[in-house]
């Protein structure tokens, strides 16, 4: 295993949302514009981070028949860290994605990787692996966030610069309404479904 | 405690605010679990059953343990526990009395413990500041709102497995086209509830 391919396993073969399909409810639902979608990538990159590192070195005085619920206590902790730092530092961030922040100690994601990558491998390695699946993460949360905001709004706002502006009808809402959502994870699923059965079919 | 009639707090947790198709909680058992009417049902029986006493349970411990003690920042661990703990008892007693409920339940409990929807009726309840009955009814409705949409899911999703489409459309993709034409509906038609 070399670092960084293992790095960008986490953003290609196994990418949390195209790979393995974990952790839709935050794809989703904070996904309204490219700056929600980054807020909520780094809170959960930072509990990924420190959820894998502890698992990671505790893994072999973890009994296991016990070892979800003291997984569920370890990212919980770090879960309650991010919820007090968005909550002081990071106000208008914090209400826009309101319970979603606290709702990652539920996500997939988190307890997926340490139950499969970190409860198996050394620190280093869960470190990288945390990073790169945090990576992944991030890149479908800002596409998905870009294709809703645009498509939604007309233009992309990010930390109050304007990246791109479309001349379209602001009353016409629905890409940034839930069932805009929706139809966007369905379509980009449906892409990468066709490139891989495509590159298959290449015997790739 | 906030001034709000019981019957809104319904149709809020029923339609207006559907878990599934308008605040995205519990999406993971929407496209897992989706792909036969029974498990659906089953799923969505143990959902509202978790919910309600989920709803109760951490009402209780929220008000009458952390809030006296002055240790708020503990929720979210606590409420995890909670949640854990009950679906353990729930699953005891469920297998101890009622054996039948059990075998057609029993499965889906598990799975709840990590379900984001159940965690997310804990949290809204103490984020809107409702009461004990306010809480519990939310709790409820939550749950019904959630059952509904998923037994929708899955009709349309067994009647549409004979359907001619694209191979790279089956499955997820399709689950998701699905769920745009319900949420659609969900968001023109409950948002002009005038509540």
């Amino acid at each position: 295993m070399d670092p960084l391919s293992e790095y960008i396993r986490g953003i290609t073969r196994d990418n949390p949302i195209f790979g393995l399909v974990l952790g839709l409810c935050p794809t989703l639902a904070v996904t309204t514009s490219v700056e929600n979608a980054i807020g909520m990538s780094a809170g959960t990159a930072f509990v990924l981070v420190f959820a894998n590192i502890f698992v990671s070195a505790l893994r072999k005085q973890i009994p296991s028949a016990v070892r979800l619920p003291i997984f569920i206590i370890i990212i919980a902790t770090f879960v309650s860290i991010v919820d007090m730092i968005m909550e002081a530092y990071f106000p208008p961030m914090y209400a826009a994605l309101g319970v979603f922040i606290p709702l990652i100690v539920v996500n997939c994601i988190i307890i997926g990787r340490a139950e499969a990558y970190a409860n198996k491998n050394n620190v280093f390695y869960s470190f990288i692996d945390a990073l790169g699946i945090s990576t992944g993460f991030l890149l479908v949360l800002m596409l998905i966030g870009g294709i809703r905001e645009l498509l939604g709004t007309g233009q992309i706002v990010t930390f109050g610069y304007t990246l791109v502006s479309l001349p379209l009808n602001p009353d016409v809402t629905t890409m940034i309404l839930p069932p805009g959502a929706f139809l966007t994870i369905g379509t980009l699923m449906a892409i990468v479904n066709y490139q891989r059965a495509k590159k298959r079919a290449k015997g790739g | 405690m906030v001034e709000k009639a019981l019957f809104a707090i319904f149709m809020e947790g029923v339609f207006i605010k559907n878990f599934l198709l308008i605040q995205f909680l519990g999406l993971c058992s929407f496209v897992g679990v989706t792909k036969d009417f029974k498990s659906a049902a089953g799923m969505s029986g143990a959902v509202i059953f978790v919910m309600a006493m989920a709803a109760t349970a951490s009402y209780i411990v929220y008000n009458y343990i952390l809030v006296p003690a002055g240790m708020e920042f503990l929720d979210l661990i606590s409420f995890i526990v909670v949640i854990a703990a009950l679906v353990q008892l729930v699953e005891f007693v469920v297998r101890k009395n009622v054996p039948a409920l059990y075998r057609s339940l029993g499965i889906y409990l598990p799975l709840i413990t990590t379900n984001c929807a159940v965690l997310g009726v804990v949290l809204l309840n103490v984020l809107s500041e409702y009461g004990f009955v306010q809480s519990v009814v939310f709790g409820i409705s939550a749950g019904i709102g959630y059952t509904i949409v998923m037994l929708m899911m899955a009709s349309i999703r067994e009647r549409s497995t004979f359907v001619n489409i694209p191979s790279s459309i089956r499955g997820l993709p399709q689950a998701f086209f699905i769920s745009t034409m319900l949420s659609m509906a969900f968001v023109n038609y409950f948002w002009v509830i005038p509540i």
